[in-house]
């Protein structure tokens, strides 16, 4: 579609951009910054905040910069007295309704709210205190996700991350006027609704309203005690995204200085999610293998397309909405639930510990795996098999009160066994991940060859487009595998959950021939997890996902089953993919929920 | 005494409402908005958008649908007209709808009906049956629904009321676009009030001419008041636009009005010392209708606080001046008169005000500091003490 340029002035400047840009982007083109509360780059307008509301000339009212396009002969002033007036005055009216306890608040330093009012030199209140004491309650009853109302400012970018990109609602405006709040179906406990815990909503709250269930006293106090031994294990994605807590740029790889950082904070052995990534493609990719046996040769009625299940926000979301569909997500446990249960039997056995005594703790990128870790049946080794979850955003806050300079570290090496990984168990941290490395086992098992792609590359399976689809066409396979000589492998990825819908509903509609489908429930996959760095957008999230490529390239092994370690735990352990002790401690089963 | 009011009978009087369509039909669609445009007619809940124009953007958007919506979800404090027009003159009612939907190329109309108003929908729905059949006759593709309110009144306000209608939360959208290209189901609508409809019908018959006469410059024509409080003849009137405040107390006062509410809860207060100098209409104070007359027994400060309550409660909350302006407006003046605050502290509170004036998302936080700026500038001491 060609554009139309509309002419205007800002602050006096003249501009000429596309048509249908809004005030706000037109402002940002000239490099004036308009403060902005309710916007964010994520998400669709809503215009409610009126933090960045302009002067425009021969409008008496101001409009919301970010709500209202530009239009030809417009004159704008982004900061006159009447604009900095009502500005003040909003900033002043949100303050008045929010909790203010800045100094014991988990968001003090980066909440966006405060930031305003540091900038708009808001001192004393001029206007009265609206927040009671009776609403200073924090629903703590979900593993993953706290909803402090008494922090909330309405801006409801929360709802529209819950609504429009993970189209699950858990999250909704209810009430009106005064009373008109953020809350769930009924006002019921975040726990108890279609909540996800994907933890996008807290990417996006602008103060502490919504957060992380943080859980770094209780692993101070493992680290702490001369009983336990603690081991940590970080998933793919971190090692991309937490230099951004040490104000480094989005995608800085810095594996090695947080594996540092790990063992100067006192953890007993610096473990790896990407070493069970490695496992999860050899126990899915034969699981995949085994259900296109049984469907070509042995004729069975077999759920068809498989898909992945390492994603618990995306599984839990299946639970709820898709649960006809629970016989197609794989049974293996995502790469975290892999490796307490190993942690916890094979690597006690190994390094001679009692399991009792063995803290699992894991790093993620993600806030669904800390109800992921709660779920009655992740106990396969006969414990609880990941004791606790931190995201990137608490290791980051834990370094800091640790005291470690995190740029300075040296580099270090993770700690063997259960640390070796290989760059496509690395890859898993961004969407399309799975699918390639799964691919490129796969592909390998069956033919003895590569997959056809330069530098093992699987280019369409990659990139930041909501559905991806691609064919791969198998040839010249081993004699063993003769039922799957011309076949084209038909997958299909999808990353956000309001994407995951779509393709859902084409599943049941009988709209698709894939046999097999990757599903993150968050946008770009891990790397855009809910438990990353904040602020995210797409531009943070393609860097990330630059690092995340980078990092594979640089790995010596980049395939799965060809991870020694893994080689070593099915020859003396594990036996077989999907063998006895696979069942027992790789796999799982799923439970239907309700729809609210 | 002589009243030099003028009492007109538009709305109410019977006619021939299938002879009016008929001839409207022979006509074409310009013509009749040419019509509208040169009668002057505003559009009668409050806000005064010119009707014709309305109509000219709404017949000018390419769109395989477009919806002619009659609002009636009379919600301000104080008006009661539109529940008497569509008792007593409902097919006036689905007849400038229909002529609206011939206008601008729309075959289906909405009622949105004010969810209090319930008890007019079997009489609503028979009438709607019966015009639905004399349209046949016609061959004129339009069919009429109802759609019923929640009571709230922010829905009112035409982009929540067609959000409403949408069967979300009703609040309301960004504007631009505007409803006459954006509008329900995001198609092309015009909203317009139950008596709008009625006078752009009534026009269509008896000619702009005969209309423009009445009034003034900016307030052509007549207007229904509903008129209430302290008087002896409350009720519902059509009056000729442009008449004094002091004319009207005169007429409807019990002789000890001390101030005059024109608007509704969203209007300005006239205190007594300014009636002489206010005309009522555009370019004095407009009126939806509304007209609450209140004499010394009155303590303008309850007054002010029921207004604000009121306010404080059907903000629909999604934008900061108006959902938390409301509640420190309300807060404010009880601190001031309990003497927590300062006499002063008003002074903070109309700038508070102003910037609701301006930086609000719609005309619910737009219009508050109406009441509350008149009736703090003209009873100031009754707030205080």
């Amino acid at each position: 579609m060609s554009k139309y340029k509309v002419n205007l002035k800002i602050n006096n400047i003249p501009i000429s951009v596309d048509e249908g840009t809004t005030i706000l982007d037109a402002a940002r083109q000239l490099n004036f910054k308009i403060p902005t509360l309710c916007h964010h780059d994520d998400l669709c307008v809503a215009g409610n905040c009126r933090v960045c509301v302009v002067e425009q000339k021969g409008n008496r009212a101001l409009p919301a910069s970010c709500a209202t396009p530009v239009s030809e002969g417009m004159e704008i002033q982004t900061n006159s007295l009447k604009v900095r007036q009502a500005r003040k005055h909003i900033v002043e009216l949100l303050l008045t309704e929010h909790n203010a306890d800045c100094t014991k608040c988990f968001k003090n330093g980066f909440c966006e709210l405060q930031e305003m009012s540091n900038a708009y030199r808001i001192g004393d209140h001029v206007f009265i205190d609206l927040v009671m004491e009776k609403d200073k309650v924090t629903d703590i009853s979900s593993p993953s996700i706290e909803k402090d109302d008494s922090k909330c400012i309405r801006c409801q970018r929360c709802v529209r991350t819950c609504t429009s990109m993970q189209y699950v609602s858990a999250l909704a405006v209810t009430h009106k006027g005064n009373d008109m709040r953020i809350s769930t179906f009924l006002d019921k406990p975040m726990n108890d609704v279609v909540c996800t815990n994907c933890g996008q909503c807290i990417n996006r709250c602008p103060t502490a309203a919504l957060t992380e269930r943080s859980y770094i006293d209780e692993v101070f106090d493992a680290i702490y005690d001369p009983k336990k031994f603690v081991v940590v294990e970080t998933a793919p994605a971190t090692r991309v995204a937490i230099g951004e807590e040490f104000g480094m740029e989005p995608g800085t790889r810095v594996t090695g200085k947080m594996v540092s950082a790990l063992r100067r904070l006192g953890f007993d052995k610096v473990l790896d999610t990407d070493f069970t990534a490695d496992l999860t493609i050899m126990e899915e990719g034969t699981e995949l293998l085994t259900r296109l046996k049984e469907a070509l040769v042995d004729g069975k009625d077999v759920a068809l397309p498989m898909l992945t299940s390492c994603s618990p926000g995306w599984i839990k979301f299946q639970e709820h909405l898709y649960h006809d569909l629970l016989d197609n997500l794989s049974t293996c446990k995502s790469p975290q639930q892999m490796f307490g249960p190993l942690a916890k039997t094979y690597y006690a056995e190994k390094v001679n510990k009692n399991p009792a005594d063995m803290v699992v703790v894991s790093i993620m990128p993600c806030t669904a795996k800390k109800f992921e870790a709660e779920r009655p049946e992740m106990r396969g080794s006969g414990y609880k098999d990941v004791d606790y979850v931190l995201t990137t955003r608490e290791l980051g806050r834990m370094i800091h009160q640790a005291g470690i300079d995190f740029e300075k570290l040296e580099d270090e090496k993770y700690d063997s066994i259960l640390g070796e990984s290989t760059g496509a168990g690395i890859i898993f941290g961004n969407t399309g991940g799975v699918m390639e490395a799964a691919l490129r086992t796969a592909y390998e098992i069956v033919t003895g060859r590569e997959v056809p792609f330069t530098n093992l590359s699987i280019r369409p399976v990659r990139g930041m487009e909501g559905v991806k689809e691609a064919s791969v066409k198998i040839k010249d396979v081993k004699p063993e595998w003769s039922f799957l000589e011309g076949v084209d492998l038909n997958v299909a990825i999808a990353h956000g959950l309001v994407n995951a819908k779509t393709l859902m509903d084409r599943i049941k509609a009988g709209d698709a021939n894939y046999h097999f489908i990757e599903i993150m429930a968050c946008p770009g996959g891990c790397i855009g997890g809910g438990g990353q760095p904040i602020p995210t957008n797409m531009e943070v999230r393609k860097k990330r996902a630059a690092g995340v490529y980078e990092e594979d390239e640089a790995m010596v092994i980049r395939k799965s089953h060809e991870n020694p370690e893994v080689t070593e735990l099915y020859e003396s352990f594990l036996h077989e993919p999907l063998g006895h002790k696979s069942h027992d401690l790789l796999h799982t089963h799923y439970t239907p929920r309700k729809r609210h | 005494m002589e009243n030099k009011i003028k009492k007109v009978d538009l709305i109410f009087g019977k006619v021939d409402y299938l002879d009016i369509l008929s001839k409207s039909l022979k006509r074409t669609r310009d013509e009749l908005i040419l019509d509208v445009i040169d009668s002057g007619l505003r559009g009668r809940g409050g806000a005064g958008f010119p009707t014709g124009l309305k109509w000219k953007f709404a017949k000018n958007e390419e769109a395989d649908q477009k919806y002619v919506i009659c609002n009636a979800d009379e919600g301000e404090p104080g008006t009661f007209k539109d529940r008497e027009i569509l008792t007593e003159a409902p097919e006036k009612v689905l007849a400038g709808m229909a002529l609206c939907g011939y206008c601008i190329g729309a075959t289906e109309g909405y009622i949105y009906l004010r969810g209090e108003y319930n008890f007019l929908l079997p009489s609503l729905n028979k009438a709607i049956e019966k015009f639905h059949n004399e349209l046949k006759k016609l061959k004129l593709d339009f069919t009429i629904r109802i759609c019923s309110g929640s009571g709230a009144y922010v829905c009112g306000e035409e982009t929540a009321l067609m959000e409403s209608m949408e069967g979300k939360r009703g609040e309301p959208r960004n504007k631009p676009p505007f409803p006459t290209s954006f509008g329900y189901l995001g198609k092309p609508t015009s909203v317009n009030n139950v008596e709008t409809l009625v006078f752009a019908l009534m026009i269509a018959q008896e000619g702009p001419a005969k209309f423009k006469e009445m009034g003034t410059f900016d307030s052509r024509g007549s207007k229904v008041f509903s008129v209430s409080g302290d008087t002896p003849s409350p009720g519902i009137y059509e009056l000729e636009l442009g008449m004094t405040l002091e004319q009207f107390v005169e007429e409807f006062g019990d002789g000890d009005t001390k101030a005059v509410q024109v608007g509704g809860a969203s209007g300005f207060c006239v205190s007594r010392k300014e009636f002489k100098n206010t005309v009522i209409g555009f370019e004095g104070i407009p009126t939806g209708g509304s007209m609450m007359l209140f004499n010394s027994s009155r303590s303008m400060f309850n007054i002010l606080n029921d207004y604000l309550e009121f306010f404080e409660e059907e903000s629909c909350g999604q934008c900061t001046p108006c959902r938390v302006g409301c509640q420190q407006l309300l807060k404010g003046i009880e601190a001031v008169k309990k003497g927590i605050k300062p006499p002063k502290y008003l002074e903070e509170l109309q700038k508070l005000s102003d910037t609701m004036r301006i930086a609000s998302k719609c005309g619910l936080g737009q219009s508050v500091p109406n009441p509350f700026n008149s009736i703090i500038n003209n009873f100031r001491e009754e707030i205080i003490y």
